[in-house]
């Protein structure tokens, strides 16, 4: 069993991120066949210009949607955390899309029942949306490797702070 | 079986509220393949001779492309948009992308097009199937931002895309823009202002189906090969710096229109140049939807006067509204691209036909009076910007600006005509011909007016591959040959800026469109398309009453030597070399003297529907 800090799930760099929907393509097409960003696990948001993020499932501990479901058709994966649908019990009745937070579970638009990130695990080389981001916006990360991400970020703003206060040579 | 096609169009007929679907004319896409190309073929059919751009007769077409709803790169999302121009009284078409015309083909939806004119403001909501036409009281007046706010919010759908107009549309101001997603416009030629004619605010989409293509593993495999050449050096100007990097490219040629054509050389232009755009100003650069190659610079303006401020910018817009009025500050420059972006008003004409106030204002021509008390000189970047709103809504001299430079300048006489930059009545854009002598004729027979976007020759003279201060016989051909490539690329509807990627151009084009639709194309067929659609555009203006006569050059281009010290001096078009520079295209092209495509040309381009249109104009001249 992977520990929560270990678990990975796709992340996205709202910096690098465009809006460009790329993921959501490829993402419909990889799981469905079809050119239908309606179909796709991972959903763009484009709020203003400025402000771009492509959101999907963070695989989270103690996972609400699994807690909201009120015919258990829902399960979290032992292995890697990713959330499994039992498609027979789902009736999309929509309560797993209230408890996330992050819209990353939806109703499909065919199927009528629930659909989510399964990190492309039966493609070897793993999610994607990964693969084709122009921007290399997205990533594969635990929130260990986040955090120590983010730990970078700011250390790197700390050093062109520093150097721009640096006296020139 | 429809690959990449919907096989379906929609024809709303605004003056009833009866709305109908037909089945997509086989040949009809076979021949002109879609975007402007299907879209001018569908106009020409719904509308007759010789009518007012603002008459309910004058239809819109709105028409997606092959690639459209797919991920094809640049090509997934755009669409197209043809009607008669309210600037030129010829055909007008324009393109937008972002995520609109993804939208309609997943709608299933080839085209849709727009008849008749409702009796009070009306927006057109599309979801799938069903099509409703709804009142649209409660949005006139906004922008179109504004308006897709609202839309959003009563259809209660965040994903739902619209296409609107803004203030400038609903007043018919001639340079009135069709605009999606804040800052994507269908510009040039005042396609906006013929949605406000029929009262049409906005067009609301939502479209779920699946976007199915003929030969899905090769598909994806030329998809991944475009995504790899979009990261060369085809696209690396426009990943980068952004064609504002054009600033001090042509300004160290003396090819920069500057102050209406006073000059072609700005002292000011460092403090305009792109590099300190994207320094200073550039806050994020985003992609349209299926888009390998994101573009879009949006600038933000952080201190001074115009705080706040927030713009998509480009060369042209950053040319017209900064060195063609004089202005120096790039500040002003997004103040400016934001207000057209408000009102809806195409920001290159926009700024031209500031700068040709400017100019009547300094010759006298018009008075401060005149202008309602404001100091219109060049450089002053206070009145660019009160000219701008004034022409978004129609107050003052606004009014007579919002015609557009050739109809204010014959509404103000005094010689004011030789100060309208304008070919067609569409003003001009960011390349000086009177020293670009290859694009001076692109310019001149593009058959929407004024325009580097049908043809792209200036290329030839800006990157030195002829000799752009004299004009030789036998460059006509290269301009052809461009022409006929930029049909297809409007056709297809893929992205000008990775126009670059296609390496093998014909062949490309002609792979693309057989893996997508499944009808077997080669390249020289596809050439054919491309050549078919200038003559199918070429045809409607004839209809339309145009010839030889309007394939002309705005006043200063051929009567006003560049003046500046330097290697532009002395540079302009006289008749005698525009006459050889239209008898050189003419031969090519397979047309009269007159600049009439013959029936034997229309014949040998499978248009034998079309000869009698030319017949009947051939006879009579």
């Amino acid at each position: 069993m992977v520990k929560i800090h270990e678990r990975k799930f796709v992340s996205v760099d709202p910096e690098k991120c465009v809006g460009c929907q790329v993921c959501e393509y490829i993402c419909a097409w990889t799981k469905e066949k079809a050119f239908n960003p309606l179909k796709s696990r991972i959903r763009v948001v484009r709020l203003n210009p400025l402000v771009n993020v492509s959101l999907t499932c963070r695989l989270c501990e103690d996972p609400p949607c699994v807690a909201a479901c009120p015919r258990d058709a829902l399960k979290q994966s032992d292995a890697d955390g990713t959330i499994i649908v039992d498609e027979d019990k789902c009736n999309g009745c929509g309560w797993c899309i209230e408890a996330c937070d992050f819209g990353a579970i939806t109703l499909h638009p065919d199927k009528k029942v629930v659909f989510v990130c399964d990190l492309c695990k039966d493609k070897p080389d793993g999610p994607q949306c990964i693969k084709w981001c122009p921007e290399e916006a997205l990533d594969l990360v635990s929130t260990d490797v986040l955090a120590q991400k983010s730990r970078m970020a700011s250390t790197k703003k700390l050093l062109r702070e520093l150097l721009k206060a640096a006296p020139t040579a | 079986m429809w690959y990449g096609y919907a096989g379906r169009i929609l024809i709303v007929d605004l003056t009833t509220g009866k709305t109908r679907t037909e089945p997509l004319n086989e040949d009809y896409a076979k021949k002109y393949i879609g975007g402007i190309g299907l879209g001018m073929r569908l106009w020409l059919d719904h509308t007759p001779p010789g009518v007012d751009p603002f008459s309910p007769e004058n239809a819109l077409v709105l028409a997606t492309g092959p690639t459209s709803g797919s991920i094809w790169p640049t090509g997934g999302n755009g669409h197209a948009i043809v009607a008669k121009s309210p600037e030129s009284y010829g055909i007008s078409e324009s393109l937008s992308h972002g995520s609109f015309g993804a939208e309609l083909k997943r709608a299933r939806y080839d085209a849709v097009i727009f008849k008749g004119k409702a009796e009070k403001p009306v927006y057109v909501w599309i979801d799938d199937d069903s099509v409703q036409i709804l009142d649209a009281a409660h949005l006139w007046g906004k922008s179109p931002q504004e308006t897709e706010d609202a839309i959003k919010e009563e259809l209660g759908d965040f994903y739902i895309r619209v296409a609107s107009i803004g203030p400038a549309g609903e007043k018919l101001v001639r340079i009135a823009n069709i605009m999606n997603e804040t800052s994507r416009a269908a510009g040039r030629t005042g396609l906006g202002a013929v949605m406000g004619s029929k009262k049409l605010k906005a067009i609301a989409m939502r479209g779920t189906n699946d976007v199915k293509v003929a030969k899905p593993d090769e598909f994806l495999e030329f998809v991944k090969e475009f995504h790899e050449r979009m990261k060369g050096p085809a696209t690396k100007k426009y990943r980068t710096l952004g064609t504002p990097e054009n600033v001090l490219v042509h300004n160290a040629l003396h090819c920069m229109p500057t102050r209406n054509y006073n000059n072609a050389h700005f002292e000011g232009a460092e403090r305009v140049s792109g590099e300190l755009l994207n320094e200073r100003f550039v806050a994020k650069i985003i992609g349209c939807s299926s888009c390998a190659m994101r573009c879009e610079h949006v600038c933000v303006v952080k201190e001074g006067p115009y705080k706040g401020a927030m713009s998509r910018v480009e060369y042209e817009p950053l040319w017209a509204l900064g060195p063609y009025c004089g202005v120096d500050r790039l500040d002003a420059i997004i103040k400016g691209s934001e207000i057209c972006n408000y009102y809806g008003m195409d920001s290159i004409s926009a700024g031209v036909i500031v700068g040709f106030a400017m100019d009547c204002y300094e010759n006298g021509i018009l008075t401060e009076k005149d202008m309602n008390g404001i100091e219109a000189k060049f450089g002053n970047h206070e009145a660019l910007v009160k000219l701008l709103e004034m022409m978004g809504k129609r107050e003052g001299i606004g009014d007579i600006l919002a015609e557009g430079v050739k109809i204010a300048a014959e509404k103000i006489g005094k010689g004011a005509e030789k100060l309208a930059q304008h070919i067609k009545g569409v003003e001009v854009t960011g390349y000086d011909l009177r020293c670009l002598k290859t694009a001076a004729l692109g310019y001149a027979v593009s058959f929407r007016g004024a325009d580097h976007n049908r043809h792209g020759s200036y290329a030839f003279d800006v990157k030195g591959k002829f000799n752009r201060l004299k004009y030789e016989k036998g460059r006509a051909k290269f301009v052809k040959d461009i022409e006929d490539v930029y049909t297809i690329i409007d056709s297809m509807i893929v992205c000008k800026f990775s126009r670059g990627t296609y390496y093998k151009e014909l062949e490309d084009f002609a792979k693309l469109y057989t893996i997508v639709t499944g009808i077997e194309t080669t390249p020289e067929e596809m050439r054919l398309k491309g050549e078919r659609i200038n003559n199918l555009a070429r045809v409607i203006n004839v209809r339309e009453g145009f010839s030889r006569k309007d394939d002309t050059l705005p006043w200063k281009v051929m009567n006003y030597p560049v003046p500046d010290e330097g290697p532009s001096k002395g540079a302009y078009v006289s008749q005698e070399e525009l006459n050889m520079m239209l008898d050189d295209y003419y031969e090519v092209r397979g047309w009269t003297r007159d600049g009439i495509p013959t029936p034997e040309k229309l014949k040998e381009l499978g248009m034998d529907d079309l000869t009698s249109i030319v017949e009947a104009k051939i006879k009579r001249n």
